[in-house]
């Protein structure tokens, strides 16, 4: 049994629960994924799979070192690839294997990882939830940061200070998220809740550890 | 745009048969109500005077006029709630949301029968 697969976002809705309750779903096509590398102590030191997404990709998108690796697995068309590590003893995935979302189940939880949207160089408010200062009324302190620390003593800002910066385009994983629906026709998962970046933007979906 | 595949599965997760009806016409719905471990379908009849929303979450306004108070009421129509809607009469009218009904009242809230 793979411990994820692969897949991409392509958004979010609400389906309905037997009991009337309103579930808010993400739409995840995940799959079809190839095995593309095994990796085992024994070659690398540590037990391991490699998983590509299978999708259509124009051959003169790959370069030619990772067409090479690919062709090893017999694996065209993939240009996402993740690794994810294995238990001991958990060898029942061999190098051209497929992983579809079959291996799933409603009600399983899952941890998705993915790439938030970039936000550019953001203040303080929107990147740290900073209050600011108020509007009107005179005032003249609407969206600064503040004091950023004491003055001749210690006459340095302290490292790790909360300040304006790039914000977004980070790697996120939302852990415990439920899987709600699985439809093996369309190669879809849907997920409960929010999942990090945008619509048609990559993600991994990993079985939670806890 | 809405992407296929989405569109496939707000197909697949909506009510298969809910009966085409507009702004104007008079509807019937069913409600489940539960009470205690029962469950029965109790009846609102009335007025659609908007459709609201798109996809899953769309919601339907019924208007009536009950003991001579205007009650309206809104349905997520792909609710499990919801069990079904009937058709009692159709209406012709010109806009889709019709608000104006709410400030009218006897004679003058009739609206004519679509052909």
């Amino acid at each position: 049994m793979s411990p994820g697969i692969l897949g991409r976002k392509i958004g979010m809705t609400q389906v309905f629960r037997a009991d009337g309750q309103v579930v808010p779903v993400t739409v995840l096509r995940a799959g079809p994924c190839v095995v593309v590398q095994r990796k085992t102590p024994t070659t690398d030191g540590y037990n391991a799979v490699q998983l590509g997404l299978q999708e259509y990709v124009k051959a003169s998108r790959i370069n030619k070192p990772e067409t090479g690796h690919l062709k090893k697995a017999n694996a065209d068309g993939v240009r996402f690839l993740r690794e994810l590590r294995l238990q001991p003893g958990d060898d029942d995935l061999k190098t051209g294997d497929r992983v579809l979302v079959d291996q799933f189940k409603a009600a399983e939880k899952v941890d998705v990882i993915g790439v938030s949207k970039g936000r550019g160089f953001a203040g303080i408010m929107k990147r740290h939830n900073f209050k600011g200062g108020p509007e009107s009324h005179g005032s003249m302190f609407h969206r600064a940061p503040g004091s950023i620390g004491a003055s001749s003593f210690p006459s340095r800002v302290f490292p790790g200070m909360r300040m304006a910066g790039h914000m977004g385009d980070q790697q996120v994983t939302i852990r415990n998220l439920e899987i709600v629906q699985v439809d093996i026709e369309d190669n879809v998962i849907l997920v409960k809740g929010a999942v990090p970046g945008p619509n048609g933007g990559y993600v991994l979906v990993r079985r939670s550890k806890r | 745009m809405q992407n296929a595949v989405l569109s496939k599965i707000i197909e697949k997760n909506k009510k298969p048969s809910i009966t085409a009806f507009r702004p104007g016409d008079t509807i019937r719905v069913h409600v489940k109500i539960r009470e205690g471990d029962k469950e029965r379908l109790q009846i609102f009849e009335g007025t659609l005077i908007a459709r609201n929303n798109t996809g899953m979450g769309e919601t339907i306004t019924v208007r009536k006029i009950s003991f001579g108070q205007g009650v309206e009421r809104i349905f997520p129509i792909h609710a499990p709630v919801v069990d079904h809607i009937d058709m009692v009469r159709t209406g012709r009218v010109r806009r889709a949301k019709l608000y104006y009904l709410r400030g009218l009242k006897g004679k003058a809230a009739r609206l004519k029968e679509r052909e």
